[in-house]
Order: C-alpha cells, then sequence, then structure tokens
C-alpha cells in the first residue's frame, strides 16, 4: 500500500534521491544552478509536511517555562578505525629476560583518557632519568641525587624503589667522542650495574653521535639478549638497518625520535618498517618545555595520536616524551625575584606541568627527573586509569569556605 | 560550513572590495575562518540584511562567546571555533580568577584583589596577566555582600564573577558594581527562576551549575534559553577527587558543542580549580600544588574560565605561561630568519656569538642582550626551528653548520678578531668548531641570562 501511495506522489518519491543527488555534486555544478537548488530544496522538504497532520509551532513570544524543561545528554561517542599497537618494554625470566615485571604501553582506541568512548589498556609508563656520568643538573634536582650521582646503579635503584620509576631511562651520554668517549664495552658494563641494582625494565640511552650510538647500541643489544630493552634512540641519520638489526635480532624494542615533524615521523617509521615489526617501534616526536615550545610538541602529539586513530598506519604507535627537557625552561631552575617563590617548588612544578599537558596530548612514555613531578604525574595517572568515580557531592562546598 | 554554502547567500557580484578574486575565493576563507563578513562592503548595505543575518548565524562560533563587564574593563570568554588547536586557534584565552569572600578581614581581602590586579610577568615581550575576580558570599547577608562589592570596585577595575546561591546576595552585589556586567554565580536546578529574572533584568550573563550531571545541565540550560537569558556559561563541576569525571565532562561538552553541533552545550566552560581547597587537613603548599595541576589540566581541556584561590608566584606563573601557549596562533612559524643580527653599536672589537633561529630561543638571547646592553654580532643558524638543546641532540645544530653561518653571514668582515662565543648548551661542539671554522671558541653561559656578565668578565681578558 505504502509503495503504491508513493508511485503516485512523484516528489515524494524523487524527494530522497534528490536530497542524495545533491549531496553528490561538485561546486561548479552548484555554482552554475544555485537558485534552483535552493527552490528545490523547498520543495523537497514540503513534500512530507503534506504528508504529516499540520501542527503549527505557535508564533509570537513563546511562554517563560515554570518547570525544568528536560534534555536528555548522549555521550558525544565517535568511531575510530585505527588502533595504536601495544609496545613490551622489559622481560621476565619466563620471557627470557631478568626483570620482575615487564610493561606494556600502548593499545588505545581513543583519544587519551576519553573514558567515555574506551578507557586505555594500558597506563602510560613514568621512568626515571639515571646518567652514566657527573652531568649539570637544576639544584633542586640534584639535591635529591648528590651522593649518587656518579653511580648509575645506586641512582637507578632510589629511582625505582623510592621514586617508583616503572622502567630505568639510562643515558650512556660518556660514550660521545666528544665527552669520555666511553668504549661499547665499558658502556655494556654500565648497563649489566643497573640491570642488577633494580627490578624493573631499562631503557638504554645514547650519546646522540649516529655512529657511536650504533656501535655501543650493538654491544649492549648482544649482551643482553632477551631482556627487551627500549633503545632510546633511532633517528633518519643513523644507517636505520644496521640500528635495527642487532636491536631486533636480539629481541629488544627502539624509540624512534624525530624533530617536531610529522612527516619526519612517518618517514623514519616507514624506513624502519623494512626491518623492525610494528610493535617494537615507540615514537618520540620531541618535547619542548612549557614556555618554549611546549605548544608545538602538545599539537604534534596531539595530532599524531589523532592521526593514528583515524586510520595512519605510520602514526599507530606508543608516544615517548623526554618531560625532563622542562628544565631547560629558566624558569625552572632559576633564582627569580621572590614573588615567584622558590624554585625548589618551582621547578618540579614546572616538569609536572609539562608532564600533565603531555598526558592530555596522548603521551605513553615519560622520561622525568624529579621525584615530586613523578609522584604527582604518577597519582593522575593512577586517577585516569582507575575508572570514572561518579559525582562529587561536596563540590559546591567551595562556595561557603572560609578559607 | 561548505564555501558553497556560503556562497549561495553572498551579494555574488565578484566586486574584489574584499580584495578576493571573486565571491567564491571569499566564500572559501571564510568558510576556513580566515575572513570575517565586516570585509565584504556591499554585504553591509541595507538591501543585503537578511543575507547578512543568515551568514552570521550561519558562520557563528560553535562556543558563543560570553562578556563579564566592569565598567572600564571587558574579558570575553569562549567564541571558540574549534576543538583542537590545530584546527584553527584557539580564541579569548582562559580568563583566571582569583577568589575573595564577604566575610575577609580587609587586609587580606585588599592584599589579595592587588595581587590579582598587579600580577604580572613579562615573556616573549607580552605581559601575562590575571582577569578577574571571583566575590563568594560566606555570610550569605545581601548587606555584607553588597560592602564588600563596594570595596573590591573602589579598588580594581577587573571585572567579577559575584558567587552565591541566594538571588538576593547577588542582587545586591550586581547594584554595588556601580553599572558593571558581573558573571553571575550560579542558576541550579534549585533556584534557575529567580536568577534567570535577575540576568535578565540587569542583562548580566549567568553561569549554570549542575555538578557531575550534564543532563542536568543541558536541561538548565534550554530552560534557561527559552526563559529568555541569552548569556549563558556551563559550570559541570570540577573535583579533585573525581578528577577523571572531571576531565571528561569537560571534554563531552566541547565535543559535543563542536562536533556534533549540540548548540545548548555550545557555551562557555567554566571550571572552578578552586575546590581542592574544601579540604582541611592538608598543607597549603600541597592544595596550590593540586590546584595547579588541575588548572593545567582544564587549560588544555576547554576550560573558558577558571575560578582559584592561590596567590602564589610559583603556582600560577606556569598556569599563564601553558595559557599563552595553548592560545598561539599554531600556524604561525616557530622560527625567525637565519643570519647576522647587530646589537646597540658593535665595533671590530665587539664579541660575536650565535644562537639558533627558534624563535623563543632567539627572543630570549636577544632581550637579554638588550637588557644588559651589550654591543655585539649575533649569528643565528639555521636549526628549522628547535632549541640550542634540542638542535645539538637532533643534529641540526652541527659544527659544519655554524662554520657555514660565519661564512654566509660574512661576519669575518665586520670584526678584527676570529673569536666565537658559543652557547653552553652547545658546549660539545666546541672542539670540532674550532678545527672546520678557524675561529676559536669560548663556551659561554648555560642560559643567555649569563650573557651580560660572561661578556663584561670574560671577554675583554680572553686569551
Amino acid at each position: 500500500m505504502r509503495e503504491e501511495s508513493k508511485e503516485k506522489n512523484p516528489l515524494e518519491a524523487l524527494g530522497p534521491r534528490i536530497l542524495e543527488l545533491l549531496s553528490d555534486l561538485g561546486e561548479l555544478e552548484l555554482e552554475d544552478v544555485e537558485m534552483e537548488i535552493g527552490e528545490l530544496e523547498l520543495a523537497v522538504q514540503q513534500a512530507p509536511v503534506t504528508a504529516l497532520p499540520a501542527v503549527k509551532p505557535p508564533t509570537g513570544l513563546k511562554p517563560k517555562p515554570e518547570t525544568l524543561l528536560l534534555e536528555a545528554f548522549k555521550p558525544p561517542v565517535m568511531e575510530y578505525p585505527g588502533k595504536i599497537v601495544e609496545v613490551t618494554i622489559g622481560a621476565t625470566k619466563s620471557e627470557g629476560g631478568s626483570r620482575f615485571n615487564s610493561v606494556t604501553i600502548g593499545g588505545e582506541t581513543s583519544p587519551p583518557f576519553y573514558l567515555f568512548e574506551t578507557p586505555p589498556p594500558h597506563r602510560p609508563a613514568v621512568s626515571i632519568d639515571v646518567f652514566d656520568m657527573k652531568i649539570h643538573l637544576a639544584s633542586a634536582v640534584r639535591m635529591h641525587v648528590e651522593d649518587v650521582i656518579e653511580d648509575p646503579g645506586e641512582w637507578a635503584k632510589r629511582a625505582a624503589e623510592k621514586w617508583g620509576a616503572d622502567v630505568i631511562n639510562l643515558h650512556l651520554i660518556s660514550v660521545d667522542p666528544l665527552l669520555k668517549n666511553t668504549a661499547p664495552r665499558e658502556a655494556s658494563k654500565t648497563v649489566e650495574d643497573v640491570l642488577q641494582a633494580v627490578k624493573v625494565p631499562l631503557a638504554v640511552g645514547g650519546c646522540g653521535d649516529p655512529e657511536k650510538d650504533i656501535a655501543v647500541f650493538k654491544r649492549v643489544a648482544e649482551d643482553f639478549k632477551g631482556e627487551r630493552l627500549l633503545f632510546n634512540s633511532v633517528t633518519l641519520d643513523m644507517n636505520l638497518k644496521e640500528a635495527a638489526e642487532s636491536i631486533v635480532s636480539n629481541g629488544h624494542v627502539l624509540i624512534a625520535f624525530t624533530p617536531m615533524d610529522m612527516d619526519k615521523a612517518r618517514e623514519l617509521n616507514r624506513r624502519l618498517y623494512e626491518y623492525v615489526e610494528k610493535d617494537r617501534i615507540v615514537i618520540d616526536t620531541t618535547t619542548a618545555a612549557l614556555g618554549y615550545g611546549l605548544d608545538y610538541a602538545f599539537t604534534i602529539m596531539e595530532r599524531t595520536r589523532l592521526a593514528g586513530l583515524m586510520g595512519d598506519p605510520e602514526l599507530q604507535h606508543p608516544l615517548s616524551s623526554g618531560t625532563t627537557n622542562a628544565w631547560a625552561a629558566r624558569e625552572a631552575w632559576m633564582q627569580m625575584d621572590p614573588q615567584w617563590g622558590p624554585r625548589e617548588f618551582r621547578g618540579p612544578l614546572w616538569e609536572t606541568v609539562t608532564a600533565t599537558v603531555l598526558l592530555l596530548a596522548g603521551v605513553d612514555y615519560f622520561m622525568m627527573m624529579h621525584p615530586a613531578a613523578v609522584k604527582t604525574l604518577k597519582t593522575l595517572i593512577e586517577e585516569f586509569c582507575s575508572g570514572l568515580k561518579g559525582p562529587d557531592e561536596n563540590y559546591l562546598d567551595w562556595l561557603t569556605l572560609k578559607t | 560550513m561548505s564555501p558553497t554554502e556560503i556562497y549561495k547567500h553572498l551579494p555574488r557580484t565578484n566586486c574584489k572590495e574584499c580584495g578576493e578574486d571573486s565571491c567564491m575565493a571569499f566564500a572559501t576563507k571564510l568558510a576556513n575562518w580566515e575572513a570575517s563578513l565586516d570585509k565584504c562592503p556591499p554585504l553591509q548595505k541595507p538591501e543585503y540584511r537578511n543575507r547578512l543575518g543568515t551568514l552570521n548565524e550561519m558562520l557563528k562560533p560553535p562556543v558563543r562567546e560570553v562578556s563579564l563587564k566592569s565598567k572600564t574593563r571587558t574579558v570575553k570568554i569562549g567564541g571558540k571555533l574549534v576543538m583542537y588547536r590545530h584546527e584553527l586557534t584557539y580564541f579569548n584565552p582562559t580568563a583566571i580568577a582569583i577568589d575573595v569572600h564577604d566575610e575577609m578581614d580587609d587586609q587580606i581581602l585588599t592584599s589579595r584583589v592587588n595581587a590579582t590586579q598587579g600580577f604580572s610577568y613579562e615573556y616573549i615581550g607580552q605581559r601575562l596577566k590575571l582577569d578577574l575576580i571571583a566575590v563568594r558570599s560566606t555570610s550569605n547577608d545581601p548587606k555584607t555582600f553588597e560592602l564588600t562589592v563596594k570595596k573590591i570596585v573602589a579598588q580594581t577595575e577587573l571585572p567579577l564573577i559575584l558567587c552565591s546561591e541566594n538571588p538576593d546576595v547577588l542582587e545586591a552585589g550586581i547594584v554595588a558594581t556601580g553599572g558593571g556586567k558581573p558573571l553571575l554565580y550560579a542558576a541550579s536546578k534549585q533556584n534557575w527562576k529567580q536568577m534567570a529574572e535577575l540576568a535578565l533584568m540587569y542583562d548580566c550573563p549567568l553561569t549554570v551549575t549542575s555538578p557531575f550531571d550534564l543532563e542536568g545541565l543541558k536541561s538548565l540550560v534550554k530552560t534557561l534559553k527559552e526563559s529568555g537569558v541569552r548569556e549563558l556559561v556551563l559550570d559541570p563541576g570540577v573535583s579533585w577527587k573525581t578528577l577523571p569525571d572531571t576531565v571528561n565532562n569537560f571534554t563531552m561538552i566541547r565535543r559535543a558543542a563542536c562536533k556534533f553541533d549540540d548548540e545548548l552545550m555550545g557555551l562557555p566552560i567554566l571550571g572552578v580549580p578552586a575546590q581542592v581547597w574544601v579540604e582541611e587537613d592538608v598543607k597549603p603548599e600541597v592544595l596550590a600544588w593540586r590546584e595547579v595541576c588541575l588548572s593545567s589540566m582544564l587549560i588544555t581541556r576547554y576550560a573558558d574560565a577558571l575560578i582559584m584561590h592561590t596567590t602564589e608566584g610559583w603556582a600560577l606563573l606556569p598556569l599563564v605561561v601553558l595559557r599563552q601557549n595553548m592560545y598561539t596562533d599554531p600556524r604561525k612559524p616557530v622560527a625567525v630568519e637565519p643570519g647576522l643580527k647587530v646589537f646597540g653599536q658593535p665595533n671590530e672589537a665587539s664579541p660575536v656569538l650565535f644562537t639558533t633561529n627558534f624563535a623563543l630561543t632567539y627572543y630570549t638571547v636577544a632581550s637579554d642582550i638588550e637588557s644588559g646592553k651589550v654591543d655585539c654580532y649575533l649569528v643565528v643558524v639555521d636549526t628549522e626551528g628547535l632549541s640550542v638543546e634540542s638542535a645539538v641532540a637532533g643534529r641540526k645544530l652541527t659544527a659544519d653548520k655554524v662554520a657555514d653561518s660565519l661564512k654566509e653571514t660574512d661576519v669575518e668582515k665586520k670584526v678584527k678578531h676570529k673569536t666565537l662565543i658559543i652557547p653552553g648548551r652547545a658546549a660539545r661542539i666546541s672542539g670540532e668548531l674550532e678545527e672546520l671554522s678557524g675561529w676559536s671558541v669560548l663556551v659561554g653561559p648555560m642560559d643567555s641570562s649569563g650573557i651580560p656578565k660572561f661578556v663584561q668578565e670574560k671577554w675583554a681578558n680572553r686569551a
């Protein structure tokens, strides 16, 4: 019956198809016929109205509501075709390593902490930086590590046991040919010391010299086969085949580092895929400090994560952040006018805010320095990853607080 | 909004008065928020009044703009066009209010108001400031509230947020502003009718509160809009104890507005990190710390205004810097032009320094050189917009790059020495640089604030 009546009303039958046709028209065609289209749209809208009982909306002034007008709110959920890969750092005895536990990051299917969609399957990991030689540190940081600054094992132990680092982020900066030029064999010894000192997984960083880093990474990768170390980092100016093969063949994972450029991040990953499985790559798109380019760092990370979720296969990797760069901001370490308070507060808060903002951009792996910043970030992660809490019934108490 | 839909309503005369070649080109710019309707002179004529109205409606921001006014100043909040800053840019930086209450000791009140309006931090050529005072009524007495507001208005021109659940108290406060349009806080499920009357009578913007209840919030907005209140602000509730819910709600509201065309949620969001201070047994430094963490999340996640309690400089400084960062235009280049910059009146014996072309690095170094009145040459090396530290790590600042820059800028011809001061953070390239360039290297301070002192002490006495 319905079919028949539709046939009798050609305009009504045409209605939906015209809308379809209109939506397919290109700009030029629209430009030529725009007035007609306006009329057509009106005509199309008329058709269903005639078929419905005529209910005219009231005109003129509306009466003010007497009671609350109820409105539904549906969480604005979207679908994402992409998924971030999971990367596991560290291996336990049964997995071929010596760690007490391993740490898995990534696996997201929604933007960061969109808990109304899908909560992240894993907690972002917080690692603490440990250096293999004495380096210049802001005084607010140095005061906590002064006595262990030349003992990476002890430093790592403090970071893991006292401050709760999920991973130790060892930097072998002394291998730098322009610094101590430590031999790969020696550097590997430091890695062993740190592995002995802590139970948590380990990341091993180089000095930034592409050739020397490959030599060191190779040696360390071979000496600790199966430990699933996180090598920090592999860059576009390295011989990628050489850099990646020993890391992969010995069962480790790596950070692909690029300087604040999504195209370069894609390029590096694309080239790495020749030698490395996707689930062994964490990406680092560069962290700049609050006040010193954090906006660029934040936006590139946010875009990278959204692009990955929207299906860009080359950006579906967990994100790493050298949050310690927060200390490059002079407001973090400098003695300032008294109105800006003690730098012992300002510094760690600077690192905390940098980390907090990047947590919301999608960072999965933080490299940090100050124990108070680490503690705060871990608390925030714990809060976000333990799910929604329900309303705080006492919220409006702030209104009448006599503080 | 597609350019063709916008084009339909333009005059379509291709008169080029807007500076574009055609109305279609102008429509494309409008669609990308790169042009505004006032750039089209014909559209301002009476015969196009209807079209202008239609276009204004089509192009209105998904998040409405609301104004808070004192007698002399206006602070605009909301007016957001996009959810993510890379989609365009964020407008109207999060307005930060500091709270006071009407039973506060006079001296404390005065010092808090002064601290708020006197707050200022110089940051790359800008002054970072606080914006508003939030006055709470703890007395619940109209007379007391009125007196407090009068004292504040006598002391500052900053616009106010007046906070009480009691409409009579708020009315006394509005009158005491002597003609301001403060933001009223807040209409709830209990008092919305009286609050609506108040907002209409005094033409003030009104906050809507229904803590941790977005359906309730949306219902209130619907009801208040139907009651005729035009300028509304959302308060979805903030709590340290329910942090994920807090951030989740802010995110849902903004997404509903920007991606789901939910007009009722298309309003500025007010956050109250001051809420952390309800906990009594916690040290004030810890509470201020929490307040900053919460605030930094809310600045990142869509708060258009914040009410804060702490006035500590160490706590507020990272927030005003964060706000500045988040509200910069992400389309603008991050780098400055590389090349030779001249400071003061250098002669052939003056120092030569170098830095990178990252805008923040360059401006920081330049301002330190200027404030120290150092006459010198500064070679700006192209590091593709990276800071010294990142550029060294990312191999964008290498010895050969610096050596090339020295040659390209011809600085050799300006001075009769061959000593280059390099940033302390680039110390590791010093040896290689000496070899490649033939210049001798003086490793300068780790931070450019040390340049004037360094030049004074080390330059004249260099070996």
